[in-house]
């Protein structure tokens, strides 16, 4: 027992005193954090637009100061042609044009009729509808200031609640994410990467033929990861309440307790990849391409599972992270109870269980 | 001259040995490109919707059988107990709610006015956005179907109609795809690019062979330009690899021309690889030099505008785009590859990655010291 605890003081002091690496294991969380609750949103606003205004009247002049006084818009340019137009589009400069045709208020004076063409940049569709119904919205509007207001019969009013998310915040989705980043981090990547290290220098086998039973030096390499990154949960889940306010609603002991479990599953997965990798590249390969893609792009907290294909659905079963994401949703956003997180949890446990027995057999093998 | 064709030699051998190397050039590409974009799609469809009606009029069946009717929307169960409803959000087995209250016929067709209630999951923004404005854009078509049924239209209209059209250039069936891939063929040269180069020098340090190297009479720059020039090769590799599979399994080939963006990934390419070589040179290890590539690559590649535009980003971030090679790479992927862009139009993007190139190799040419 006391040899253990050498084992993880002397595992301490070699990731305490690598300052670098333990400066960046601990602003990892606070830049995720910043970047995703600040910096990325699927708000559209002042979105860079030309128009082409082949009228130049006053309605037109009215319209399109209307749209130029909306956050969502700024006008960058004004263009003669069309030929200009393509141009504008192919510098990207411009994602949106508006193009008047000639003789605008008149026609709509006497024909009671006129069109406004949108021309969009669709490379990105979703941007490319928003910004086209924001359009639209502001030229009905003044549709309606022209007529005066009237009320149509047989109305069919709806009227929306949010559940859970009332102000709509993005920030809600990618907390349990960062979790999961940070820990297949700290505790798979650095974890693997460090064992594999001791082979690769050929001190393993120093280690090998000492008394120490190789097991006990796995875990002692385990224990500081596993500190840093019950710190880390720590740390996320503060920032996400102070910094970005977004609501603990269930049992915050549960919610700890279920992402420490959770860090637990990633070590065993970091445990894995040491016992099949021989060089670092070759863990910090494994870690990128099967650990981090998959989270990143099956688990649910950047792009809705159920949009994907069915084959992709059931692989993001053998994720791990997506049924940890289903657990911190359950209990730190709709505020549910154990009763309601078991199954995922013993999913989990099961997960563990089996890297572990995979992993323990495979570190046999090597010895013998 | 005649230094750097060796060093190149043993640089060369030393990666084609090495099946780690070889496997993610040909494994990266794949991978991300298979798979990302299938589940980064962010067209929403088949949200799970229930409905709770206690009209039970022929109205509100109709209004049912119209959204149902839609491929959006998939009907988890059509039930008169709002708490039986709010059971299936908490389960995740529905995204929406829509609540049909009693009367909803009589009072639409005697006081000209009905209500309806739409509950939504909010957590996923983007799904309960758009699920909730299609399913307005439903109802109002509903909604005009029903005035047209009571109503005669006039067929000469005395209102003032102001038309809006859309036409949506570069991309016409707005498909999600056509969006992602160029970003995604991006990510996949900048990842092969960084991690192999912050890897490679400081494997040597920590191998200790670099010392045999310092003892030699090397120059700084032929030692650089020798672990340049064959991940510079490598990551052009990847990509025509990238490419060639979005084009036979995306269908997607570039607008523009192809070679402006070899050109481009090639000045691109020294920039991240010098990126890469100066991570090299200050870390000590490998698991450092691991980590710092990481956490750099993450922040270059979350502010490189692959998923939310740069424009709605606030100041600070807007401000750190400017010097994030990922953006430039990601918007003249974009421009070439859609929109068909030349070497002209890109000239502004091109310089200053050029620049970017020059600081960071020059950098680490000057940070490498051949003293211990």
């Amino acid at each position: 027992m006391k040899q253990f605890i050498i084992f993880i003081r002397k595992e301490f002091f070699h990731l305490w005193r690598d300052k670098k690496t333990v400066f960046i294991l601990f602003g990892m969380p606070l830049v995720l954090i910043l970047i995703f609750g600040f910096a990325l949103t699927n708000e559209v606003k002042n979105t860079r637009i030309a128009i082409l205004d082949n009228s130049k009247d006053e309605t037109t002049g009215t319209i399109i100061r209307q749209i130029n006084a909306s956050r969502y818009f700024d006008i960058v340019r004004n263009i003669k042609s069309d030929r200009e137009l393509e141009g504008a589009f192919r510098e990207g400069k411009i994602k949106m044009a508006v193009v008047f045709p000639m003789q605008f208020q008149y026609s709509l004076l006497h024909t009671n009729k006129a069109a406004v063409q949108l021309v969009m940049d669709a490379t990105d569709p979703n941007v490319a509808n928003i910004l086209a119904n924001y359009t639209t919205a502001i030229i009905v509007d003044y549709q309606s200031s022209m007529k005066g207001h009237q009320n149509l019969p047989y109305t069919i009013n709806t009227e929306l609640r949010m559940l859970y998310n009332p102000q709509m915040k993005g920030s809600y989705n990618f907390v349990p994410g960062v979790m999961a980043i940070v820990l297949m981090l700290v505790c798979a990547m650095m974890t693997s990467i460090s064992i594999v290290r001791e082979k690769e220098m050929g001190t393993m086998e120093v280690i090998l033929v000492s008394p120490i039973v190789p097991v006990r030096l796995v875990i002692a390499k385990m224990v500081p990861y596993f500190l840093l990154s019950a710190v880390n949960i720590v740390s996320i889940l503060m920032l996400s309440f102070y910094v970005l306010e977004v609501p603990i609603q269930g049992n915050l002991a549960l919610l700890v307790a279920e992402c420490l479990f959770f860090a637990i599953t990633v070590l065993a997965l970091g445990l894995l990849i040491s016992s099949v990798a021989d060089s670092q590249q070759t863990a910090m390969l494994i870690s990128i391409m099967g650990l981090f893609l998959p989270t990143i792009m099956l688990s649910g907290f950047f792009f809705p599972v159920e949009n994907m294909p069915v084959p992709l659905q059931i692989l993001s079963n053998l994720v791990p992270a997506k049924w940890f994401y289903y657990i911190v949703e359950d209990i730190m956003i709709k505020g549910l109870g154990v009763a309601y997180v078991w199954k995922e949890t013993l999913i989990l446990a099961g997960m563990t269980f089996f890297f572990m027995v995979i992993s323990i057999r495979k570190f046999k093998t090597r010895l013998e | 001259m005649r230094v750097l064709k060796i060093l190149l030699e043993k640089e060369f051998r030393q990666v084609l040995r090495n099946p780690a190397i070889l496997r993610i050039i040909f494994m990266m590409p794949a991978i991300q490109l298979l798979i990302m974009p299938l589940a980064a799609d962010y067209e929403v469809k088949n949200v799970k919707l229930c409905v709770v009606d206690f009209d039970r009029s022929a109205y509100s069946r109709e209004l049912v059988n119209k959204i149902t009717a839609t491929s959006y929307f998939q009907l988890v169960d059509y039930t008169d107990s709002y708490n039986k409803a709010l059971t299936y959000v908490e389960n995740d087995q529905a995204d929406l709610v829509l609540q049909i209250p009693a009367k909803f016929e009589r009072q639409l067709i005697k006081e000209d006015k009905a209500t309806l209630f739409m509950a939504l999951n909010a957590i996923n923004g983007v799904k309960a956005n758009l699920g909730s404005a299609y399913l307005r854009t439903i109802i109002g078509d509903y909604n005009r179907e029903v005035r047209t049924e009571w109503l005669q239209i006039p067929r000469f209209n005395p209102q003032p109609v102001i038309e809006v059209a859309a036409i949506n250039w570069f991309n016409p069936y707005m498909n999600y795809r056509i969006f992602m891939v160029p970003g995604i063929l991006v990510i996949l040269v900048t990842m092969v690019g960084a991690f192999l180069s912050a890897l490679n020098i400081v494997k040597e340090k920590e191998v200790g062979t670099i010392e045999q190297i310092n003892v030699t009479p090397i120059k700084k720059y032929q030692f650089i330009l020798g672990k340049l020039i064959p991940f510079w090769v490598l990551g052009l590799l990847t990509l025509t690899i990238g490419l060639a599979i979005s084009y036979l399994v995306y269908d997607i080939a570039p607008v523009g021309n192809i070679f402006t963006i070899y050109f481009f990934a090639g000045v691109y390419l020294l920039a991240v690889l010098g990126l890469g070589l100066l991570v090299s040179t200050v870390s000590a290890t490998q698991q450092q030099a691991m980590l710092l590539s990481f956490f750099m690559m993450t922040i270059f590649i979350l502010l490189g505008g692959l998923y939310t535009s740069i424009e709605s980003m606030p100041e600070w971030a807007q401000a750190f785009t400017k010097v994030n090679p990922v953006a430039y790479f990601i918007d003249v992927m974009r421009m070439v590859m859609l929109k068909g862009s030349t070497l002209w139009d890109i000239r502004f993007h091109l310089l200053t990655i050029f620049v970017f190139g020059i600081v960071l190799n020059s950098l680490a040419v000057w940070n490498y010291k051949k003293r211990s």
